[in-house]
């Protein structure tokens, strides 16, 4: 084999970093989408407006698209623990199996039987019964959220468990306590206010497309009503309870919280809060910055005073904690330019979410023009219909590379978790594959979107979807109605 | 061993065999896709038959694995890492296979269209194949060092026997999806897959003599329990026979019963001859044991109180689905 420097532990660290950001593109947005229709055939159901079961229709297509893709690289995800994580699943198993075999069971079933329920039965099903079928399908996504960041809180924060004396691995005494963490309870809202906010955005750049070519303008102003409501509940629900996730990192994970906000020193009283900054992260220092005073105790305590640790405290902090048990040439720093921009990337998003929510919908009025006359807004609807993508992976960025050195925080470190029999040859060749693969699909997705928007609501020839029993023969053998 | 672990052993088991009971037919559906079904109608009715059930019926593989990692993480740990490559080859086949029925559907020119539909026979024969493959060299014995890991050569999994286990498997899942489409259509389709079940099993019989054959040579199930290997054998034989009778005399249920049954009869061949092992090392003092590699009582028993109680939700509802489903689709007129 070539040495090109490749090492086990970077390709298998690259891979579960491609597959889980390639992932998240299509969970947030198949667990948004499912709420967004839900909530359209909802309207329908009770106003018996027919604009509303087409929206339902129109929309949740893309929502089966997304669907498809989440599943497959699901897959990936689950088997990628024992294939290239070996220990770390030797170590973990007593507590990571038990969230991700209940996620198979209470959730993937739910969504995966109601779906197909759905997606047949347009015309079979009283539409308060297929409205409850879809609202199955979103409560199984996002149960099957609540269990997979249960197992993620464990790793940020490890709870209810001991260490077995034999074996080293750790062991679950109390389920109430992997299920309680308050990590997760910070971090769930977060994610599924997240999705919501992404597929009402992703929604509203769509209309917005069409809108500027005065496609179809009732349905899509309507459309874009209902995804800017609900984009404008739940871009301030993300930001509140970031607030909240954030802070909660002050005690529990301070060198994330302090590379967030590209600290290497301990702040002052005054509370000074880098807006940007350029840092020197071989020197651990931070080279300049446009500093706002106060700004960093607002957000660190919601008040004017307090202080917050730097990297390099934290980091001494952490040798003086580890040493005994991992040696002392761990290196305890995060990526922090990483982390610092992602984190801004991240919350000026959510602010712009909310801005472009409350502007759109004053636009948007039931009786006002307005929207078709703001050429320059629907532009930048439109284009922040990518954003919510980037910001997904954003945070994601903060809540792993933070969690850095460790897979399990204070317990194992990365490098003590791949899979020894694994080669390097193996690792690169699917890594490569993956790859060719998560881009044919992710091309092949943004082709099947953009031809759904181009043939528009009225076109309803897909796979049998919607059409309920057309294609069967009435006269059959054993062919009956259960309706 | 305690009880739990033992529990968990055959829960296991019961999780594989539902996984190739219902991802056996329609893996075999996949197959058919592109030689049996002749034109694009008919590969429209042939992939509706499966369409509101593929991706439930994988998700007996996704919680089979995720139960695996809940009760036995060093069989796990030892299992996905040491299949690395088929593992890798297996998820790119689900993959290519499961978003094709969707995107073909929405595929505006014949190119793209063919294109995912070979993604489907393809990716279904390969998966079939690769699963049949993985399990036969499992039970062989692999090379497992001290600390769990195994460090396979290319001969160590493909061989003549795992081969003759992969095709078998495939057999197994192109009868049963025939015999799904039997029960699952009208018309031009339902005749065909009969016929086709008719020059099918005989290669089926074939093919389960030289894997029992095989087996005897290649593992040590028939010295270590020669009573219970044989008779499963034989079950496996049987269950075989009475589908086949279901083909020759044409009963639809009895046929498609006996090809699941066929399939469900292997998992219980490997786990029968696995036991009390959860991994079979080439040198017996490494092998993987059920009472070694499980989880710590309170998370093996946490999680059989949630399974015995959301389980039985769950088969309901997937029952009914496939109930509300139970009409069958009517072929596509010859000239369409």
């Amino acid at each position: 084999m070539l040495n090109l420097g490749l090492d086990i532990l970077g390709l298998a660290r690259f891979q579960f970093g491609m597959t889980t950001v390639f992932h998240f593109f299509f969970v947030p947005f198949s667990i948004g989408l499912a709420f967004v229709v839900a909530v359209m055939e909802t309207m329908y159901a009770i106003k018996g407006d027919k604009d509303y079961k087409k929206m339902a229709q129109f929309w949740g297509k893309m929502f089966l698209y997304s669907f498809a893709v989440g599943v497959v690289t699901g897959i990936i995800q689950e088997f990628q623990f024992g294939m290239n994580w070996s220990e770390y699943s030797r170590f973990m198993g007593d507590i990571f199996g038990a969230p991700l075999a209940i996620e198979a069971l209470a959730a993937f079933f739910l969504e995966s039987t109601f779906i197909g329920m759905w997606m047949f039965t347009w015309d079979r099903f009283n539409k308060w019964v297929h409205t409850l079928f879809i609202w199955l399908v979103m409560f199984g996504s996002s149960l099957s959220a609540l269990w997979i960041l249960a197992a993620n809180s464990f790793m940020q924060n490890p709870l209810g468990y001991i260490i077995n004396a034999k074996t080293g691995h750790v062991q679950m005494v109390s389920f109430g306590k992997v299920v309680g963490n308050p990590q997760l309870w910070n971090e769930f809202p977060h994610v599924i206010f997240g999705a919501f906010v992404t597929a009402s955005f992703v929604i509203a750049g769509c209309c917005a497309w069409r809108l500027l070519k005065k496609d179809h303008v009732t349905f899509y102003r309507k459309s874009l009503n209902v995804a800017l409501v609900i984009g404008l509940i739940f871009s301030l629900g993300s930001i509140a309870s970031g607030d909240m996730q954030s802070r909660y990192l002050i005690n529990n994970q301070p060198m994330k919280f302090s590379a967030m906000e590209g600290l290497y020193k301990d702040s002052t009283n005054k509370g000074e809060w880098s807006a940007i900054a350029g840092f020197d992260t071989k020197q651990h220092k931070t080279t300049w910055s446009v500093d706002v005073p106060y700004v960093l105790n607002l957000l660190s305590y919601h008040k004017t005073t307090g202080t917050i640790k730097g990297m390099n405290t934290i980091n001494k902090e952490m040798h003086a904690k580890y040493d005994k048990k991992f040696g002392s040439d761990m290196n305890y720093y995060v990526p922090t330019k990483t982390l610092f921009w992602s984190f801004r990337i991240m919350s000026g998003a959510g602010a712009l979410f909310a801005l472009l929510a409350i502007v759109g919908l004053i636009f948007n009025r039931k009786k006002s023009q307005a929207i078709m006359k703001q050429r320059w807004f629907l532009y930048i609807l439109g284009l922040c219909l990518w954003l919510p993508f980037i910001v997904n992976t954003a945070g994601w960025f903060i809540t792993e590379f933070g969690r850095y050195p460790w897979i399990v925080y204070g317990l194992l470190t990365i490098a003590d978790a791949v899979s020894p029999n694994v080669s390097v040859a193996s690792l690169l060749t699917t890594n490569i594959v993956y790859f060719l693969m998560f881009a044919g699909m992710g091309v092949v997705m943004i082709v099947l979107c953009h031809r759904v928007l181009k043939s528009g609501p009225d076109d309803e020839l897909t796979d049998g979807y919607a059409s309920g029993d057309t294609d069967l023969d009435p006269y059959s053998k054993g062919a009956f109605n259960h309706d | 061993m305690t009880s739990l672990q033992f529990v968990w052993f055959i829960l296991i088991g019961v999780l594989f065999s539902g996984f190739f009971f219902l991802d056996g037919f329609d893996f075999g559906v996949g197959m058919l896709v592109k030689s049996f079904a002749k034109n694009t109608a008919e590969r429209d009715v042939v992939i509706r038959t499966i369409g509101p059930h593929w991706d439930g019926n994988e998700v007996w593989l996704i919680t089979a694995g995720g139960a695996m990692f809940a009760s036995f993480p060093m069989w796990y740990a030892t299992l996905f890492s040491g299949y690395y490559l088929i593992l890798f080859l297996i998820l790119a086949a689900l993959i290519f296979r499961g978003v094709s029925f969707e995107f073909r559907a929405n595929m505006q020119t014949d190119t793209w269209r063919n294109f995912w539909e070979w993604a489907a026979t393809i990716g279904s024969f390969c998966a079939a194949f690769l699963f049949g493959m993985l399990f036969t060299s499992m039970i062989a014995g692999m090379p497992i060092d001290k600390n769990g890991d195994m460090t396979a050569h290319f001969t160590d999994y493909v061989n003549l026997f795992s081969l003759v286990g992969g095709v078998a498997v495939t057999v197994l899942c192109l009868v049963h999806g025939l015999n799904f489409i039997r029960l699952k259509t009208e018309g031009s389709l339902r005749d065909r897959a009969l016929a086709w079940n008719k020059i099918l099993y005989p290669v089926l019989f074939a093919g389960e003599v030289l894997f029992a054959v095989l087996l005897y040579f290649s593992t040590d199930f028939f010295d270590k329990k020669p009573l219970s290997t044989t008779a499963i054998v034989v079950a496996l034989v049987i269950v075989t026979c009475l589908a086949y009778w279901g083909v020759l005399g044409n009963h639809e249920w009895l046929s498609f019963i006996g090809s699941g049954l066929g399939l469900v009869s292997v998992v219980v061949l490997i786990f029968n001859g696995l036991f009390p092992r959860v991994m079979i090392a080439n040198n017996p003092a490494y092998s993987l044991l059920i009472k070694n590699s499980s989880n710590s009582p309170y998370t093996l028993h946490l999680m059989t109180i949630l399974t015995f109680s959301i389980l039985p939700i769950v088969l309901i509802y997937f029952i009914w689905s496939y109930w509300v489903f139970y009409k069958r689709l009517a072929s596509p007129k010859q000239d369409a």
